[in-house]
């Protein structure tokens, strides 16, 4: 007890940031909160992928063409061997969503960080120093956003080939602009501002100006279109994956399981709903969790 | 001994969007003595916050040159403008825009240090609290957000951060413009007890000539981009000699209501000018209850006029004598 | 307004080149092998010089796009490697398609999307409200093909197992050969992609009728004693519109590169499906054709959503 007194010198009083007050609001967020759980859990899922391999025995990519499959050749249902039943070369299929889940999250948060640090980075260039800097962004982004984004996504990766790391970067090429654009526009109304020119009148550089005293001021709407854009980029992973153009097989990953499954959804439902079901919890989470960021960063908003 | 800043006559221009210039400052000279606070005062809109950036250097000059410490700073490189931002400090006029809001007051009132790396960590923490033990805020509150604290105390937050590097020269731009009459008052005693304490030159900004009066040593008067008229505190307003000057001290309020009776209200004509095409001549002349045909056409030297010393000096011709009545020379124009 | 016009136009034209030059290099970064897929496995090297320049794949990439752009400018997006039908007859057989699925699609959701987001504004924080909220939020989550796949399983493979024929599995039937099976066919992809979009609209129409909603001149319409659905409707409404219209613009560009999934699923011969056929074949002409088919679509959009704010709010024509 008086150990903790000593360390104690003065009363520390500590400021409440818009940060801290947004988190408060935030957990106060029941929806929020359960969606928060929901998303740690497919975490756990992910990291803890190999524990479901050892558990049930069933390594993610071996294929039990005896026990897996029917003597038909098709998938078998759940059952007491294989929880989730089995996909068509008679794999395990919730070995195969806990894989899953694993390229699902590592692409939403990969694809996601390179696009806000690009986005920020531009769209406060762009904005900051204006001039022709500006002018060459301000186009580059009108060009970006004006491609047909996933035609063009499944086109470069069909000439690429797939891989995880295209699929990151494509993603993340085509959806900087979006950021750069809330970014640019936020930083033209705040470079006006007084503190901005204090800053200069106290000798700060460009640089300086830009990471140090601007960019803490548009983190509010990058926070919540970040926590919005995970599902959208964990879908478009999804959907790439659909088309063929995801990880090359047996790689498992939810969107490549359900194009394997579309043609057996007439006989082996499981097969396309598992996945199906892990990866609309998944965006249903991390949407409502978004959801749950924008309110409490914007509480007008949601006022009535 | 020279002067702390000098400045010979400068210029600064605006492009507009359509295409057409701005003349913000228009030819100003000025100089500013050690340990002085002159005051610079117009209405709205007449360039005087320019004129202050571009002292502070905060703009490039459009013409003219800028001497401090007998040194020309007209076209400083980057780096030595970081030198100079240490002997150059601005306080700002408005306490809310000028605070970063989302950053905390210790790190704000840190900057300086920071910037020009001179303390880091706990001796930062440490000078920073001093600092706004100084300026009489509660250090307890280094962690605070500027939203957290009055318009008094921001302004008090500012005045740290200014004097965190030991500025020589602090330009107040309307230091007081945005806070209550009541603040006010804290705020200027406490920019005057600084001064002394810390030796500083004030170039001190300002519409209110009744806040300029009471802190400054000179008072230069600035009309359309120009210094009108320029003096000691108390020659200004005992022998006035430029008609806009007399303009701007009849709207000051008195205390006697039997002065205040009998005093002449000299009401401007129209607004001011703007100051993409001035006026020619004298800029005032448009709105000049005494101006004559020759106001028109040719532009008044800034010098002493009729017996006045080297240090009182107006740019009119037809200045006012002392106890001449303006309102008369209404009468006589129309 | 006719300078803001020019300006904007010859805007809208430098972004389509810019992504001319970028789709076009994008396909020459990876060498193809178009020539050697073409002839065959036991072709010549002969063979395939011969296919490569009669396809203009010997010349030098700057004088293929000069071609292309001089063709492009006279309205000729050149001819498929495979059977050498015109790119704008191919895009032009496939638009109908798309365009039916679009429009359709657009009505759908945007009905949809406007009447939960004045019903959720108005009784905010409403169970109804809520649930409407939650209702969006759920379907704005569903990966496209997933729907897509879960209508098919449901709607139509459960409905026509219980002896209810009343969709079909995929594919397209024309307009012109009967509006019943015009109809028939899209009703589960216009779900698909209305289910989908409606979300945004909600969530705009409700945020935009909330604000609105605020004003003094509602509590002024009010207080005039007229119906409260009128207040609503004709008051309200109106104004809320704004942002959804914008938004509207936009999304209906970027739909016509968004159909691509949904034309997949449902086996529509739409631009979409068209599309992903040429990029697994490398077809060049096709891709390229396709691409600046659709970006021209977003530019358009962008334009007359521009334009159109213009018209309502002068100020824009300042920036």
């Amino acid at each position: 007890m008086t150990a903790i007194m000593e360390v104690v010198e003065a009363p520390q009083i500590q400021g409440r940031s818009p940060f801290t007050l947004a988190m408060r609001r935030l957990r106060r967020d029941k929806v929020a909160m359960v969606s928060l759980a929901v998303i740690a859990l497919i975490v756990l899922m992910a990291v803890f992928a190999p524990v479901f391999a050892h558990l049930t025995g069933h390594p993610p990519n071996e294929q039990y063409r005896d026990t897996g499959l029917t003597p038909d050749g098709l998938p078998r249902g759940p059952d007491g061997t294989f929880w989730l039943g089995t996909d068509d070369l008679g794999r395990d299929v919730l070995v195969r969503i806990a894989y899953g889940a694993r390229v699902s999250l590592l692409v939403g948060v990969a694809a996601t960080a390179i696009t806000v640090a690009v986005g920020i980075v531009l769209g406060l260039a762009a904005g900051f120093l204006g001039g022709i800097v500006d002018t060459v962004l301000a186009r580059l982004i009108d060009v970006v956003l004006s491609v047909p984004f996933l035609l063009v996504a499944i086109a470069l990766v069909s000439v690429t080939g797939p891989s995880l790391t295209i699929t990151v970067l494509v993603i993340g090429f085509f959806s900087w602009a979006s950021v750069a654009r809330i970014v640019r526009g936020q930083v033209l109304s705040l470079r006006e501002r007084e503190f901005v020119e204090a800053a200069r009148s106290l000798g700060a550089g460009d640089t300086r100006i830009m990471f140090v005293d601007i960019l803490p001021n548009v983190l509010a709407p990058v926070i919540v279109y970040t926590t919005l854009l995970v599902p959208v980029v964990i879908v478009t992973q999804a959907t790439l994956s659909f088309l063929g153009l995801g990880l090359p097989p047996p790689t498992a990953d939810w969107g490549g399981m359900i194009n394997e499954a579309q043609a057996y959804y007439t006989t082996a439902w499981w097969f396309i709903l598992f996945p199906g079901l892990a990866l609309l919890i998944t965006t249903l989470a991390f949407n409502l969790f978004g959801d749950g960021v924008r309110d409490a960063f914007d509480p007008r908003a949601d006022r009535s | 001994m020279t002067p702390l800043l000098r400045i010979e006559d400068v210029h600064k221009e605006f492009p507009t969007q359509r295409r057409e210039v701005v003349h913000a400052v228009d030819g100003v000279s000025l100089e500013v003595r050690r340990g002085e606070t002159l005051g610079l005062v117009g209405e709205t809109g007449c360039g005087k916050s320019t004129l202050a950036r571009c002292i502070a250097r905060l703009y490039d000059v459009t013409s003219g040159s800028v001497w401090f410490d007998g040194h020309d700073i007209t076209s400083s490189s980057r780096r030595e403008l970081r030198a100079l931002r240490r002997s150059v400090q601005v306080i700002f006029q408005d306490p809310y825009g000028s605070l970063n809001p989302r950053r905390r007051v210790g790190s704000i009132i840190g900057d300086p240090f920071a910037i020009h790396g001179i303390a880091a960590g706990p001796e930062r923490k440490k000078k920073v609290q001093e600092l706004m033990e100084l300026v009489g805020l509660n250090p307890e509150h280094y962690n605070r957000f500027p939203a957290e604290f009055s318009g008094g105390q921001r302004q008090r937050i500012g005045v740290a951060r200014a004097l965190a590097l030991r500025p020589k020269l602090v330009i107040c731009d309307e230091p007081v413009s945005a806070l209550d009459v009541s603040i006010q008052a804290q705020i200027i005693n406490l920019l005057a007890d600084l001064q002394h304490e810390f030796d500083l030159t004030y170039v001190f900004i300002s519409h209110d000539l009744s806040v300029v009066r009471h802190v400054s040593d000179r008072i230069a008067v600035m009309y359309l981009g120009k210094i009108v008229e320029v003096a000691p505190t108390e020659e200004l307003f005992g022998q006035t000699r430029h008609p806009y000057t007399r303009a701007l001290l009849s709207a000051l309020p008195v205390a006697d209501p039997d002065t205040a009776d009998s005093r002449e209200q000299i009401i401007l004509a129209g607004d001011i000018p703007s100051a993409v095409g001035p006026p020619t001549g004298c800029r005032f002349h448009t709105r000049c209850p005494k101006a004559g045909a020759v106001c028109g056409s040719s532009e008044p030297p800034l010098e002493p006029v009729l017996d006045d010393g080297p240090e009182h000096r107006t740019a009119c011709f037809f200045p006012l004598t002392i106890g001449e009545n303006l309102s008369a020379a209404v009468l006589k124009a129309s | 307004m006719v300078v803001f016009l020019i300006r904007r136009l010859l805007h809208g034209l430098l972004v389509l080149w810019l992504i001319t030059v970028a789709v076009f290099a994008l396909f020459f970064i990876a060498p193809s092998n178009v020539a050697q897929s073409l002839a065959g496995r036991q072709a010549t090297p002969e063979t395939i010089a011969l296919i490569k320049h009669r396809l203009g794949l010997d010349q030098p990439v700057w004088k293929q796009y000069l071609h292309f752009v001089w063709n492009a400018l006279h309205g000729n997006l050149g001819y498929d490697y495979y059977h050498q039908v015109p790119v704008t007859a191919i895009i032009g057989q496939a638009l109908p398609i798309t365009v039916s699925l679009a429009l359709g699609a657009a009505i759908l959701w945007l009905l949809l999307g406007v009447f939960n987001g004045v019903i959720s504004a108005v009784h905010p924080r409403s169970l109804a409200d809520r649930g409407l909220t939650l209702f969006s939020l759920f379907f704005y989550s569903f990966p496209s093909f997933l729907l897509g796949l879960l209508f098919l399983y449901f709607v139509y493979f459960k409905l026509t197992l219980a002896g209810f024929n009343w969709f079909p599995a995929g594919g397209y039937s024309p307009l012109a050969q009967g509006i019943g099976g015009w109809f028939d066919h899209l009703t589960l992809p216009w779900l698909t992609l209305a289910l989908l979009l409606a979300a945004t609209y909600t969530r705009l129409t409700r945020g935009a009728m909330l604000d609105v909603l605020g004003e003094d001149y509602i509590r002024t319409a009010r207080s005039k004693g007229l119906r409260e659905s009128r207040v609503i409707v004709r008051h309200g409404l109106r104004s809320a519109l704004t942002p959804v219209v914008t938004q509207f613009g936009i999304d209906l560009g970027q739909l016509v590169g968004g159909v691509v999934v949904t034309e997949t699923v449902f086996s529509l011969p739409g631009l979409g499906q068209t599309a992903v056929t040429a990029i697994n074949q490398q077809d060049l002409p096709v891709i390229i054709g396709i691409v600046l088919f659709a970006s021209a679509a977003v530019v358009v959009a962008n334009l007359l959503v521009d334009i159109m704010y213009a018209v309502l709010d002068p100020r824009v024509r300042l920036h």
